[in-house]
């Protein structure tokens, strides 16, 4: 009957776990989200191709947040144009305001805050989505259909996130230095000559690649994140809202961890 | 034989070879294989942290046979038809399916497996997203070859079975519950699979419905050789589809075998819940002993009265 007995964990041991659980936790985690885009990557290539499922996610993730990126991109290239004619002014450079504008919003805001944007409305949807689906029994249904939910709910997200993030950062870039020629050129009178000048010769091609590869991984990032947030959804109601503000949060900081790797790495290569 | 020929016109219909699991060769199954058990829960056990919920289950179902799992909540009825189509996954013991482990499978193999499973969900697991027609429609548009022309017609026979058609290009959130259960029960029969799971299929339902219910669990065993596992708190259903009842108690199989076997047991578990079911003499005998509503009123006045009613 020892076996029965229960065991009371020594202090030290309650200690060392409770020491190490944040970081036992974020293996986990890591763990989970290296599983599931394993087996996205995997189930993409296989028939069926559902592309009305995948022209439903773009429509989902990039067309449906149009109208928020534009509102953004615009806000952030105004109020950048103004700080940096503000600060530049205080040393006669007022000139560089275009092109410090859009070499930091090709470089850093544009896919940023794209993908902050996507996380923020698609990526909370599709974690909601799925949670909710999952607290239905709506993905277990697909499986006893023998459709793999993975391929029929992941990959479809993936692909579109992987996939708008980019357009919509483009979009971003477009639209905030608008907003930046708006209020340099209309508003604080800079000569518009000199303002695209300034934009032409400091930007480099390698300053929007730059930003577009970024993109293109924090939309894969967001929309893994937010995936397995839904999909892996325990409880009813309250794990659906826990999953959903989990995808957010976990979304934007993998965002800002993974724009710090690849600003390292590409700025140590370039 | 007759069996073998009905499988043919269901392969034929849906356009891929069904009775035959992975790791068979088609054609191959023998007379006698096709007679023993097709399921076979091997010395299964479940558990969720340190709670066992299934432990060491043992039961084998015969192809074409209908087993209902009766008894009371939370008794582990739901884990265990899960593990059957390998939507949980055991600690220890295995599922066989025609001599293959389900829990031994990876995610495209299971896939191709779970194409021979129709499940009827408790809670009707209906997708959202999708009108009644379009659910129903979902598991011919994803496994088989049909036009939609085809499927239409088969959809709208199976809505009509189950008095649902009227529904059909209503979302599942604009129908009530029992409607929501019927349509659930159409889109797992209407691929006519090989072995059907019913996680209560009758609960929620009014008797009449419930009826319907049984009969079409009847049909496809009769006209299809359907193996069927139910799972059911309502003992008149159970009874009259069972052609074995199990009984679970705390996660154990506690009684076994035909339903009036299981009827005439001693176990003090199941005859306190086969009792409970039964409208007995001694209960409607209870009746006569209940108080009228106006006693009811009157004991209600008095009880105020003593205690003073309520501040609103």
């Amino acid at each position: 009957m020892a076996e029965n007995e229960t065991k009371t964990p020594s202090v030290t041991r309650q200690s060392l776990e409770k020491l190490f659980e944040p970081a036992v936790r974020a293996i986990e985690e890591l763990g989970t989200l290296a599983q599931l885009g394993f087996s996205a990557f995997v189930w993409q290539f296989r028939r069926p191709y559902r592309f009305g499922v995948l022209v439903q996610q773009l429509e989902f993730v990039g067309v449906q947040s149009i109208f928020l990126v534009c509102l953004v991109g615009l806000f952030t290239g105004m109020v950048f144009a103004v700080q940096t004619a503000y600060g530049f002014r205080r040393f006669g450079a007022e000139n560089l305001v275009g092109g410090v504008v859009a070499l930091s919003l090709s470089r850093e805001m544009a896919p940023v805050l794209t993908a902050i944007m996507v996380a923020a409305r698609a990526g909370s949807g599709m974690a909601a989505q799925l949670g909710n689906m999952r607290a239905t029994e709506q993905i277990d249904a697909l499986e006893t259909m023998a459709v793999s939910p993975v391929q029929y709910l992941i990959v479809p997200r993936l692909i579109a996130g992987t996939l708008m993030v980019p357009v919509l950062a483009l979009l971003f870039f477009g639209v905030g230095l608008g907003g930046a020629y708006l209020v340099g050129v209309v508003m604080l009178s800079l000569d518009q000559g000199v303002f695209m000048d300034r934009v032409t010769a400091l930007l480099d091609k390698r300053d929007l690649v730059q930003g577009l590869v970024k993109a293109v991984i924090f939309g894969y990032a967001v929309t893994l994140i937010s995936c397995r947030h839904g999909y892996y959804a325990k409880g009813g109601a309250e794990g659906v809202g826990l999953a959903t503000t989990r995808a957010v949060v976990w979304s934007v900081v993998g965002v800002f961890f993974l724009d710090y790797i690849i600003t390292s790495f590409m700025t140590d290569m370039g | 034989m007759r069996l073998a020929a009905q499988r043919a016109e269901v392969s034929d219909w849906v356009g891929y070879e069904v009775g035959y699991g992975v790791g068979y060769e088609v054609g191959t199954m023998s007379e006698s294989d096709a007679d023993g058990p097709q399921i076979i829960i091997e010395d299964l056990v479940k558990r969720f942290g340190e709670r066992t919920v299934l432990d060491h289950i043992n039961i084998k179902i015969d192809r074409g046979e209908t087993l209902v799992v009766i008894g009371g909540s939370g008794a582990g009825k739901s884990t265990l038809v899960r593990h059957l189509i390998a939507l949980e996954r055991p600690t220890s013991g295995r599922i066989l399916v025609d001599g293959v482990d389900m829990a031994a499978l990876g995610d495209f193999e299971l896939s191709r497996v779970r194409r021979r499973f129709g499940m009827v969900f408790q809670k009707y697991a209906l997708f959202d997203s999708m009108t009644v027609y379009d659910n129903v429609a979902f598991p011919l548009r994803e496994q088989t070859k049909m036009s939609e022309r085809e499927i239409k017609d088969r959809v709208m026979v199976k809505l009509d079975e189950l008095g649902v058609a009227h529904a059909a290009a209503r979302m599942p959130a604009e129908i009530s519950g029992g409607m929501a259960k019927r349509v659930g029960i159409a889109r797992a029969l209407v691929l006519e699979p090989e072995i059907l799971i019913y996680d209560e299929p009758t609960s929620g339902l009014d008797p009449v419905t419930s009826r319907t219910v049984d009969e079409l669990i009847e049909e496809m065993r009769e006209r299809f050789g359907v193996t069927s596992v139910v799972i059911t708190h309502d003992m008149a259903s159970a009874f009259d589809i069972a052609d074995r009842v199990a009984m679970l108690v705390r996660g154990k199989i506690a009684v076994e075998g035909p339903p009036e076997n299981v009827m005439a047991s001693d176990h003090e578990d199941v005859q306190r819940f086969v009792h409970s079911s039964a409208i007995d003499p001694a209960r409607i005998a209870q009746r006569s002993a209940r108080k009228s509503p106006a006693q009811v009123r009157a004991l209600r006045k008095e009880r105020l009265a003593k205690q003073g009613a309520p501040k609103v």
